[in-house]
């Protein structure tokens, strides 16, 4: 088996703030192999952007990771023991380099007082050691492919001369002109209108099969992972519930929480289908609820087990796992009514 | 008596915009010769991209937007209100009638007062009650058919979650009884599993009241789900409107079918059939000529520069602005 490009084992997060350790992640494990698109979901606070950031080690300073914590990465036959990383010029070879990293507000990730071809020229330069000369070739080259017209001119505009659509392009443009094994991108259509987020994930496709690079997709909107991604992992307060393909998971989800998800979503093949919100709030995460996390919430709690015991992700069919005491009681008992 | 709440004819709202070197002026059309009738209890929906001008529109009928052009008339059946020269006391008895809820509810309520505060604002500033007592009960009364709980109301916003928040938005919008009330994508901010509860909300409140909604959003899906009629915008004017499963089963505007089609199916399986839009949104401050979709349609012809097509109806209750809508097999 080919070993995979990323590989995240039992990453948790915490924080020290003023009100204690706050715990954002918890114990998330998954892969991701060379070219393969993972779909990361799960509501706002459920900890996406915090396991996205930690794979280039960018969380802020008060951060703590776990102990067993580990993230591997496999670029040009190394391995790479992220989390371990201290110097600057080992970190600056992930930041950017191996791994980039697409924002969802393209506004506030370009410098508002520098041109774009600015900004581009120093990220090339920083890593492929190449001339100012090349490095703009490359950046107008780079530019155009996503598809902006009149690239030249674009070159040396500002960030705010731009439209919404246009900026996202160029952020991609940016993330992806060093060549990344790895592109993070975090919630990059969101901000976008539905016919200009068709165009970029238009693109997002085409630009994944040409470089051949695997891409760690953050949303909140499950439509979207259904058309982009192969896997998908989702999480609620810093737990990964369920993981396994999009065609498995969303057509056949185990976990209350990714069924609720599924019935609160307006479906538009089906316009008198009531909407079924899930009930309740998402916890504080300085109020982390004992056993399983969803339990708060759960439309399938059973008494005296998910408020007590943490349940542990267990296989349903071959590469689909969920963590859920629920779940696992249908099973056993689907599979003993095939035995007998 | 009218059935219809809001009668707008021939809107625009002009911002003028001083710019260039020489103080040259220029005129932005936000909202350009809009002709619409939102009837009693109807959920209306605005949808539009970003830009399209749906805020302006929602604004411009509570005279929160300057009205350059053309009327709105608002009658509630009680008394009749033409909205562009409101002062004064009859401008006081129509915000009491017609009011907003915010998009963002962490922007929309003061870190400083209480939820009961905020609440009982409205009732406060309009002199709506007698005594402390009844704002009081009025205050309660509306929280808790917003589901809020009464211990709550002691509290101040940063307790509470986004779906909370909205609930005590929606609380402050209903507090002083309205009519009608503009819901400027008031779920936009919100995660799927609490959006779909506040649109129960939403709905529930417009049956026990009798309220009539206009309902801005950008999401067709949610408009698609609780919505009576649907009125699609583009570059300031509206391009078509229909009764909700008229629009979104067979759309007779190229753009309603452009956008309809580039939501992203929850089938993996599905076939991407996104009708590809060339481009983006031209600037507000120079429109093309003609019909204003013409340089991003995929039906265009030599016609559609030259000649800005009407708005009429084409079917029962179904209106559409193209002058291929009948040839066109969307």
């Amino acid at each position: 088996m080919v070993a995979p490009l990323v590989s995240v084992r039992d990453l948790t997060v915490q924080f020290n703030t003023d009100e204690g350790r706050i715990t954002a992640v918890n114990k998330v494990s998954f892969d991701i192999g060379p070219g393969e698109v993972l779909g990361l979901v799960g509501e706002s606070g459920s900890g996406k952007s915090v396991t996205a950031k930690s794979l280039m080690k960018l969380n802020a300073g008060n951060t703590v990771y776990g102990p067993d914590s580990k993230i591997t990465l496999n670029v040009d036959d190394k391995e790479i023991d992220v989390l371990s990383l201290t110097k600057p010029e080992d970190l600056l070879y992930i930041r950017g380099g191996a791994v980039s990293m697409v924002f969802q507000e393209p506004m506030a990730s370009f410098a508002p007082a520098l041109t774009i071809g600015k900004q581009m020229s120093e990220t090339l330069r920083l890593h492929l050691k190449v001339s100012k000369k090349e490095a703009k070739s490359i950046a107008i080259d780079m530019l155009a492919r996503v598809g902006i017209s009149d690239a030249p001119t674009r070159f040396d505009q500002y960030v705010f001369e731009l439209s919404g659509g246009m900026r996202q392009r160029a952020m991609i443009a940016m993330a992806l002109s060093t060549k990344p094994k790895l592109l993070i991108a975090d919630e990059p259509t969101t901000a976008l209108d539905v016919t200009i987020q068709a165009q970029v994930l238009d693109l997002m496709q085409d630009l994944v099969e040409e470089y051949q690079m695997a891409i760690l997709f953050i949303t909140h909107d499950l439509g979207v992972i259904a058309q982009v991604a192969d896997r998908i992992t989702v999480m609620y307060l810093g737990q990964h519930v369920e993981t396994g393909s999009v065609r498995s998971v969303l057509n056949n989800p185990q976990h209350p929480y990714t069924k609720g998800l599924m019935k609160a979503i307006p479906k538009l093949d089906d316009l008198d289908a009531p909407l079924t919100p899930i009930p309740g709030d998402i916890p504080s995460p300085l109020e982390r609820p004992n056993g399983c996390v969803f339990h708060t919430r759960c439309s399938e709690f059973i008494e005296g087990q998910c408020s007590i015991n943490e349940p542990e992700m267990k296989l349903v069919t071959n590469e689909h796992d969920v963590a859920c005491f629920a779940a696992e009681k249908l099973l056993n008992s689907n599979t003993q009514e095939a035995t007998s | 008596m009218s059935e219809n709440i809001v009668s707008i004819k021939g809107l625009g709202v002009h911002y003028p915009i001083v710019g260039g070197w020489f103080g040259e002026k220029k005129i932005v059309k936000a909202v350009d010769n809009i002709n619409i009738d939102i009837k009693r209890g109807q959920f209306f929906g605005l949808v539009g991209e970003s830009g399209s001008g749906k805020t302006t529109l929602g604004r411009a009928i509570l005279q929160a937007a300057p009205i350059s052009k053309g009327e709105i008339t608002f009658n509630d059946g009680e008394r009749k209100f033409d909205v562009k020269s409101l002062k004064n006391q009859d401008l006081l008895d129509f915000r009491r009638r017609a009011q907003l809820i915010f998009q963002d509810p962490y922007a929309a309520l003061s870190p400083r007062m209480t939820v009961r505060d905020i609440i009982a604002e409205p009732l406060e500033v309009m002199k709506l009650t007698e005594n402390k007592e009844e704002t009081n009960q009025r205050v309660r009364d509306i929280a808790s058919e917003c589901r809020l709980n009464i211990e709550h109301l002691r509290r101040f916003p940063h307790a509470f979650s986004g779906g909370q928040r909205q609930r005590i938005s929606i609380a402050r919008a209903l507090v002083a009884n309205p009519d009608f009330l503009v819901a400027d994508e008031s779920v936009a901010a919100l995660d799927v599993s609490i959006q779909a509860d506040i649109l129960n909300l939403l709905k529930s409140l417009q049956k026990e009241h009798g309220l009539t909604f206009l309902f801005i959003s950008h999401d067709l899906s949610v408009v698609a789900h609780v919505c009576d009629v649907v009125a699609v915008m583009y570059l300031g004017q509206i391009v078509e409107m229909a009764p909700n499963k008229a629009l979104f089963r067979k759309p007779r505007h190229p753009y309603t079918a452009a956008l309809l089609s580039a939501i992203p199916s929850l089938d993996p399986d599905a076939e991407s059939q996104a009708i590809k839009l060339e481009g983006e949104i031209p600037s507000p401050l120079s429109p093309p000529s003609g019909c204003r979709f013409h340089t991003r349609c995929p039906h265009a012809k030599p016609r559609c520069s030259e000649e800005a097509p009407e708005w009429r109806q084409i079917d029962e209750e179904h209106f559409v602005s193209c002058h291929f809508a009948d040839e066109l097999n969307l």
